[in-house]
């Protein structure tokens, strides 16, 4: 029986990879989530001969799948677009919480002196896994806007981080060492929370998706780490895949940032006062701001117009409204492209989704590399609600906190047309000089009242 | 070292380099998706979760089994449903792109003739 078992978590493992390799290309990337799906399906229905069916966890069992599955996949459903990096944290987070509560529940289990073999992976998964969950609902509510997304520092805060880890490390020795009671564990689970929080309050709203990928190979890590305690092969392979290929695409999503991973977790230590700094002396500066009809006279005397979407194209639900814009231009023989920056929207790759959404053809979106030499003999570039990708800030401003992120090079077209609902600045809180620009029409306003109102402006023109 | 630490160890290692190699070349557009999916993966916790739950004797460990249980099937559920919705999104596109790569072909061909060749 038990071989069976193992054959069957070996058939999952194969399936868990293939679908991560297939989830790395564009052509089978749906197929490859189902592979996983599938993997974890047969991994699942293995496991049930190792039960024990007692009433009391027959009832548990069955409540907890039926309330999990609902809020799942409800979640998943009704879930918004443009909400879905802060669905992955949530989704993330309660795993991280399920792998440390197993590993307290197989801590209780085996009494006061366990095996160096399980007390260890037992307290890694702890503590990696309570910091992945709080560390994912503080992600959570600065991307949901519960909270503000500028990162938060106080004086001292390293010397609280601290004596944090030095209080964690403490509580490990003594449940290694001395005695593996409740009261060690438990405390030590509340400290890695408090931990996560503190983790994660340093760091800007912008910076999320890097952080979640990273606590998404946490929890994979603390998942191989409850395999080890429980002796299970199916936790240990598919954790410690997710915590590898987690680390690695954390590192390709700062990559994609032009950052550092140090420097997306540990950046806002000292150099945003700099940065304000720098740009406070700049109020009271003009700007010039365009009509409806002004702007759409400009475009649809264009010859090449390049789109630049952003978070306000995506939270107005406005892609639609710009592909009609497109299309109104390219039947007066405008040629349209749109420039994706790496990570327009909150998440690398977001903006893809949404504009696929919408029908853009393939062709016409442009990746950053691909696109910044057209800039320049470009007419116009229509800035929709994005701004710290078109920020030249981070060009010519070294104590900029987007100091070294590469941009897009809107700032290079003959006109720029900068549609915003107000000056406010972008989600690294940080102004942008190219709305100060003489090229620069602003044209304030909804994403996607502003669009449909181009377009009636462009078909009148 | 016992005999079965051992098979973990090795399972354990040389699962890290295949994670690494098998995702070293991922283009932009599917980090997101692609963190999504191996959230869902992770979610193999609910495994662990149910092992625990059918373990569970004392009241503690019953709740404790119930909390584990449903936050793991949210996390396998919630994972899978959201990154297959995501990736529904491609769909239209790769019949966007065939055509696409078709319009390309074209305009290559015949970059004066801007006529569209749709149809």
């Amino acid at each position: 029986m038990n071989t069976l078992i193992e054959l069957a978590y070996l058939v999952a493992a194969v399936c868990f990879i293939l679908g991560l390799k297939q989830l790395s290309s564009p052509k089978g990337a749906r197929n490859g989530n189902r592979i996983a799906a599938v993997g974890m399906v047969i991994a699942l229905v293995a496991t049930l001969p190792l039960l024990h069916f007692t009433t009391a966890g027959v009832i548990i069992i069955a409540i907890g799948v039926v309330i999990g599955g609902a809020v799942g996949s409800i979640g998943a459903r009704m879930v918004k677009m443009t909400a879905i990096p802060q669905m992955v944290a949530l989704f993330n987070g309660v795993g991280g919480g399920a792998a440390a509560l197993v590993a307290v529940a197989e801590l209780l289990r085996f009494g006061q002196h366990p095996a160096f073999a399980e007390a260890f992976p037992s307290v890694f998964s702890i503590v990696i896994g309570s910091v992945s969950f709080a560390g994912s609902m503080v992600a959570f509510a600065k991307l949901q806007e519960l909270m503000t997304g500028k990162p938060i520092t106080y004086p001292g805060q390293q010397i609280v981080n601290g004596i944090l880890a030095a209080a964690i490390l403490g509580f490990v020795i003594a449940v290694l060492a001395v005695a593996s009671i409740p009261f060690s564990f438990v405390s030590l689970m509340v400290l890695a929370l408090v931990l996560g929080v503190a983790f994660v309050l340093p760091i800007g709203g912008a910076d999320m998706p890097v952080v979640i990928s990273l606590l998404n190979a946490f929890t994979g890590l603390a998942v191989a780490a409850s395999g080890f305690t429980l002796n299970n092969f199916a936790l240990i392979v598919a954790g410690t895949l997710v915590g590898a290929s987690g680390s690695i695409l954390t590192k390709l999503m700062s990559d994609a940032m032009g950052r550092s991973l140090g420097n997306v977790l540990f950046g806002a230590f000292g150099q945003t006062h700099a940065g304000t700094a720098a740009v406070a002396g700049k109020e009271g500066r003009s700007v010039r701001s365009g009509s409806a009809e002004d702007i759409g006279t400009l475009l649809a005397y264009s010859q090449r117009v390049i789109i630049v979407p952003g978070y306000g194209l995506a939270v107005a639900q406005a892609q639609h409204a710009a592909r009609e814009l497109a299309d109104v231009l390219e039947k007066r023989g405008v040629e349209v492209t749109y420039a994706i920056h790496p990570v327009a929207g909150r998440m690398p790759g977001h903006m893809n989704v949404l504009l696929a959404e919408a029908n853009v053809p393939y062709e016409q979106l442009k990746e950053m590399d691909e696109v910044n030499d057209e800039f320049k003999n470009a007419d116009v570039a229509l800035i929709v609600g994005a701004n710290d990708v078109v920020n030249p800030s981070a060009r010519n401003a070294p104590g900029s906190p987007i100091y070294g992120m590469p941009i897009l090079n809107a700032d290079q077209a003959k006109n720029i047309v900068f549609m915003k609902r107000s000056m406010r600045p972008g989600f690294a809180g940080i102004d942008n000089d190219l709305m100060f620009d003489p090229k620069t029409l602003m044209f304030f306003g909804d994403a996607k009242d502003s669009l449909t109102k181009l377009v009636a402006a462009v078909k009148a023109a | 070292m016992s005999n079965e630490l051992l098979n973990e160890l090795t399972f354990f290692v040389l699962s890290i380099f295949v994670g690494i190699e098998v995702i070293s070349k991922v283009p932009t557009i599917l980090h997101t998706p692609l963190m999504s999916g191996t959230n869902a993966i992770h979610g193999i916790i609910l495994v662990g979760a149910i092992v625990i739950a059918s373990n569970a004797a004392s009241p503690l460990n019953l709740v404790i089994g119930l909390v584990a249980v449903t936050l793991a099937t949210t996390n396998v559920v919630g994972g899978f449903v959201v990154t297959d919705r995501m990736l529904e999104m491609f769909k239209g596109r790769n019949a966007g792109r065939a055509q696409g790569a078709q319009d390309g072909s074209q305009k290559q061909a015949a970059p004066a003739k801007e006529s569209t060749p749709t149809k």
